[in-house]
């Protein structure tokens, strides 16, 4: 395969070196460029629309910038696109975090706050076998099973184990988006997948070797689903 | 399905070696961070955990290099601490790869800090370090207090109330490390572990005074703790990562083998 040009979207929201340094050690030929250039994400073969901090900031930068047009024409291409937890939030129709929040609705769902789901506080799952409550963030590695076959998930374990830190979680009425779940206190949204566009709430450029497989696998996906 | 217990290998970093010292004196060289980074990420390790002990001015770029270094080449969540003072601090190893930072004595001489670190770039990634030591005597209800300065000076601070202070300032996550434990490997206090982990609502790591693989299972069991680090008996040989998940996961502790 020929050499691949992979942009992560720099909307100024902190840390991309190490997406970009997970991405260039899996995939060493690929150029990889961190970048806020709408133009220059434009003529990538292949983009990274990542994501940290308070859903409210990440949006009103997105937007402020420019790059909702930006992420919906990437989309629209049919190149793949790989969106990182507040990426992968950005991209629904609206977040209840920081009093409601209005999203980017390439997909239909919504998120919503562990914290603020009844009964949460009390839920016990069965790994925790004292009787502590859950803690939110949801901090640290959670198994995700595989809903559905995708490349993305070529050469990695069903149920395997990826990194997790997010208070939030997406909910969508359609479950055919669905490609990976987890759970924490309740099923939850680990990544949904349509078409050339594969997002999740996990950071794979935290997770070690699962993670790291993943990436290699978006490097060489052509975007079909 | 459930979320995993983490365990976390410390690396206290002096002008660019590992030290590990006994109560936070007594120093003694355990090699070159990156590649005790390196080693502890192919274990298997959960995070790592990177305190810079000599968070002096000159000590900066240094450390920046050191997390840079080792943001490269390990693909886990690095959290950084040990002098970060300021917003530009923070900014600067998010910006150098690490996922957290931690914040220790900033936290109590200005607890607003907290406050403007979370809001800036999000409370997942603010840790608040609390050091505390007992204070109670024999026949007393527990009691126990924040120290500063390497746990020379008491502030007259109650640990438990402070924990519960900090996350309502925007903290992600506690380190909480028992000043009277730390490097002498009798295992965690666990009376401050449990009542700081039940008064938060975020996750507790448990640090200070991890001498054998029993004390991490009741950091976890007895603690509370949703994390567990520890420093001398992985860097010194004693016990690996996967050592010490088999041992967690014999005793029914959900980890990520």
């Amino acid at each position: 395969m020929s050499s691949t040009q992979v942009a992560i979207i720099d909307y100024g929201m902190g840390n991309l070196h190490s997406v970009a340094s997970a991405v260039r050690h899996v995939a060493p030929e690929a150029d990889v460029i961190v970048t806020s250039d709408s133009q220059a994400i434009a003529q990538a073969d292949r983009v990274i629309f990542p994501g940290v901090g308070a859903i409210r900031d990440c949006v009103a930068e997105i937007k402020s910038r420019g790059f909702d047009e930006a992420v919906a024409r990437e989309i629209a291409s049919g190149k793949p696109v790989l969106a990182i937890c507040v990426g992968l939030q950005a991209l629904m129709q609206n977040s209840e975090e920081n009093g409601g929040i209005e999203c980017l609705s390439a997909f239909e769902g919504e998120v919503r706050g562990f914290a603020s789901t009844p009964g949460f506080s009390l839920a016990r799952d069965e790994g925790s076998h004292s009787s502590e409550r859950l803690k939110v963030p949801h901090m640290g590695w959670n198994q995700v099973q595989q809903k559905q076959a995708h490349p993305l998930w070529h050469s990695i374990d069903d149920e395997g184990r990826f990194y997790f830190v997010h208070s939030y979680y997406v909910q969508t009425p359609q479950s055919d988006l669905v490609v990976g779940q987890s759970h924490y206190g309740h099923d939850f949204v680990a990544a949904i997948a349509q078409k050339n566009v594969f997002a999740a709430q996990f950071h794979p450029e935290k997770s070690h070797t699962n993670g790291l497989q993943l990436l290699k696998n978006f490097a060489a996906w052509d975007g079909k689903f | 399905m459930a979320l995993a217990k983490r365990i976390i290998p410390c690396l206290d970093v002096d002008k660019g070696r590992v030290v590990k010292g006994v109560q936070f004196l007594d120093i003694r060289d355990a090699g070159d961070p990156v590649e005790i980074a390196k080693k502890y990420n192919q274990q298997g390790a959960d995070e790592i955990t990177f305190l810079d002990i000599t968070a002096s001015h000159e000590a900066r770029d240094t450390t920046i290099h050191t997390v840079e270094a080792i943001a490269s080449e390990v693909f886990i969540p690095l959290t950084v601490g040990g002098g970060i003072r300021t917003v530009a601090d923070i900014r600067n190893m998010l910006n150098a790869g690490a996922d957290k930072v931690s914040i220790n004595s900033a936290a109590v001489f200005n607890p607003d800090f907290v406050q403007q670190a979370a809001d800036k770039f999000g409370s997942q990634c603010i840790v608040v370090a609390i050091d505390a030591k007992k204070v109670s005597g024999p026949n007393e209800a527990a009691r126990w207090e924040i120290f500063t300065h390497g746990g020379r000076k008491p502030t007259g601070i109650d640990a438990v109330a402070w924990g519960v202070k900090m996350v309502e300032l925007g903290a992600g996550e506690i380190l909480l490390t028992s000043m009277d434990n730390d490097g002498v490997k009798q295992g965690f206090d666990l009376g401050v572990t449990r009542a700081i982990s039940d008064a938060v609502s975020v996750p507790v790591i448990a640090s200070g005074g991890v001498g054998n693989l029993q004390h991490l299972v009741d950091g976890v069991e007895r603690g509370g703790a949703d994390a567990v680090l520890a420093a001398s008996i992985f860097h010194f040989g004693e016990y690996t990562v996967p050592q010490a998940k088999q041992y967690m996961a014999e005793r029914g502790i959900e980890v990520r083998l």
